[in-house]
């Protein structure tokens, strides 16, 4: 089976990129294994959004809420209870997908633009409750100092644990995609109504997929807590969730590495653009208008169009 | 249930009030999105960032202008700029956008707030502003027992004057029948030999003057800042999608709703009253997925 998902040379480069991104830390000063570390952790999420976005057709707007309830799900649990530290690391995709599942239940009744309102009313409100339950959440302050256990207790252990992570859930969601869930999946994006004559249950599928891609934003969550050692409200922001979708259009919406690459971008245009000038949004808002009006189908998209080889464009996909 | 005893029928009066009066804000700027999402089909994140440039605009003005008239030459000032910032964008990136499909033109007008946004922060810095309330409206009047703001009166007036006169614009001018048309199809609006970009700019322009209107209403009772757009526009979306997506009557059945629960909740609930309007969102999307009154959608 994994014959005709992977070619060799795919395996070959992705493992070589691995192996250059757990030497780097030797090298590299500790700003940029730090901001190397975000770019992970965003690169999981934006991958875990476009999994249901780019694949799966569904408007996910607020998708920053199970980044944010995994996060939070962490932190509360180290924080206010004695439960050892790996039920917290379990505990925090499960609450997600759960808090996924839940949303989704309501929102995959409605469709396009209403399935994304829904959600954001939905999101919103988790947030409103988040931002407002001092008590509980530390309401606009959050958490912070969050007590790490000690194989996580310096900056590069925290690299290590991150990079693996999120190389193990890439593998993975690369092998669901290739499924037959996944093709399913993709097969409702491109044509609902005859995946449901064929005798898919649409709506359940698609929820299905809402809890895969839940599941995937809290570990994104929790990769952030062990990065950050502290939470807030803006994790739940939907500001960070059209950040995200931002994300997988600089990438390329229908490519598997695409978000990644979009994450990469953005995190470093923040970092090193903002620190010259506090207008950095400015110039990403530029960027996203040119990209917008030449690039379509995002850089990555580009370049995977440039070396197809002609009549098999992939251009008129998504266009509904 | 301690908070209970507090509440009298004063109390609940003079909070429905400024229900109301929060409910007429919102009802002008979801009117302009509204009537942008009817007619353009575009859902308009940057409503909320021309919002912002209208409160910061009438800061502006009024400190310009000053004295009793400055902040009235400031309403009237304001919108004037929004549109010619709205007119600007629309026609030099906008229109060469109609085409697309809805998550691209979603994401432009993100990027358009992630500029304008800072082009704010830019021409007006990062302080907080305010703007004094005209003196003809300030203080309360008193009747039964609760007070009313006298700015809030006001409020409640040009809310239902800006409903007249849209009422008016749409169904009575003949660019109003045709910006109507074209909600419904613009193809055959365009074979008519009409001239439907122009129409898509006069309804863009429209729409952005009315969230600079809005912006200058909010502007003498919240402290002007950047990111008050962020929350505006969230809430602008979930009152347009209640309503009926560019149903003009449904942005002001939402904003009903919206103002009244958020108002009514800090009666009973002040930590948490910002979870009751979207609560009332979730019962009515569940209820009615496709908004309360017709969608032109």
């Amino acid at each position: 089976m994994f014959k005709k998902l992977v070619s060799a040379p795919g395996i070959g480069i992705g493992l070589l990129f691995f192996v250059v991104l757990l030497a780097l830390p030797s090298f590299l000063p500790r700003f940029f294994v730090y901001i190397l570390g975000l770019i992970y952790v965003t690169s999981l999420l934006a991958m875990s959004l476009n999994l249901l976005v780019g694949h799966g057709g569904l408007f996910q707007f607020h998708h920053a809420v199970f980044y944010g309830v995994g996060a939070y799900t962490l932190a509360l649990i180290l924080v206010k209870t004695s439960l050892p530290t790996w039920v917290g690391f379990l505990a925090a995709p499960i609450a997600a997908a759960l808090f996924g599942v839940g949303i989704g239940w309501f929102c995959v009744r409605l469709t396009q633009l209403y399935f994304g309102m829904l959600q954001i009313s939905l999101g919103s409100l988790v947030w409103a409750i988040v931002y407002r339950w001092y008590k509980f959440t530390g309401g606009d302050d959050g958490i912070h100092g969050i007590p790490m256990p000690g194989f996580l207790s310096t900056l590069n252990q925290s690299y290590y644990f991150i990079l693996v992570v999120m190389a193990v859930s890439l593998v993975l969601l690369y092998l669901i995609l290739k499924s037959p869930f996944g093709s399913t999946l993709q097969a409702i994006r491109d044509n609902p109504q005859r995946c449901a004559a064929v005798g898919v249950n649409v709506k359940r599928h698609q929820l299905r997929a809402i809890a895969v891609g839940t599941f995937f934003a809290g570990i994104a969550g929790v990769l952030f807590v062990v990065l950050e050692r502290s939470v807030f409200p803006d994790l739940l922001f939907w500001v960070l969730s059209l950040e995200i979708f931002i994300m997988c259009l600089l990438g390329g919406w229908f490519t598997f590495a695409g978000p990644v690459l979009g994450a990469a971008i953005t995190v470093s245009l923040r970092t090193f653009v903002g620190k010259y000038t506090e207008y950095w949004t400015l110039i990403l808002g530029v960027l996203l208008i040119l990209l917008i009006f030449f690039l379509p189908e995002g850089v990555m998209g580009y370049f995977t169009n440039l070396f197809k080889p002609k009549g098999k464009e992939t251009g008129e996909r998504g266009k509904a | 249930m301690g908070f209970l005893p507090n509440i009298g029928p004063a109390e609940v009066l003079s909070q429905l009030l400024v229900g109301l009066s929060r409910a007429m804000i919102l009802f002008t700027i979801c009117a302009g999105l509204s009537f942008v999402l009817g007619v353009l089909r575009v859902p308009n994140i940057a409503h909320g960032t021309l919002y912002m440039i209208g409160a910061f605009a009438t800061f502006t003005f009024s400190k310009y202008f000053g004295g009793a008239s400055g902040f009235w030459i400031a309403l009237i000032l304001a919108p004037l700029v929004v549109a010619l910032v709205g007119l600007v964008a629309e026609r030099t990136l906008f229109r060469h956008l109609y085409q697309r499909e809805h998550l691209m033109l979603l994401l432009f007008t993100f990027a358009l707030a992630m500029i304008l946004g800072d082009l704010v922060k830019i021409v007006w810095g990062a302080e907080y502003r305010s703007v004094p309330a005209p003196d003809l409206l300030k203080g309360s009047i008193t009747v039964l027992g609760a007070s009313f703001p006298r700015y809030n009166l006001f409020l409640i007036f040009v809310g239902l004057l800006v409903a007249v006169s849209l009422w008016l614009f749409v169904t009575r001018t003949k660019i109003g029948k045709i910006s109507r048309a074209a909600a419904v199809d613009r193809d055959m609006v365009g074979l008519l030999g009409i001239n439907v970009s122009r129409v898509f700019a006069a309804a863009f322009v429209i729409g952005c003057c009315l969230a600079g209107l809005g912006g200058a209403l909010v502007a003498p009772t919240v402290s002007i800042t950047l990111g008050m757009d962020h929350s505006l526009i969230i809430e602008a979306f979930l009152i347009v999608t209640i309503g009926g997506l560019g149903n003009m009557w449904g942005a002001l059945v939402g904003s009903l709703i919206f103002g009244i629960t958020q108002s009514l909740g800090v009666l009973v609930f002040p930590q948490f009253a910002i979870v009751f309007p979207y609560t009332a969102v979730v019962i009515v999307l569940l209820l009615r997925p496709k908004g309360l009154l017709k969608s032109v959608w």
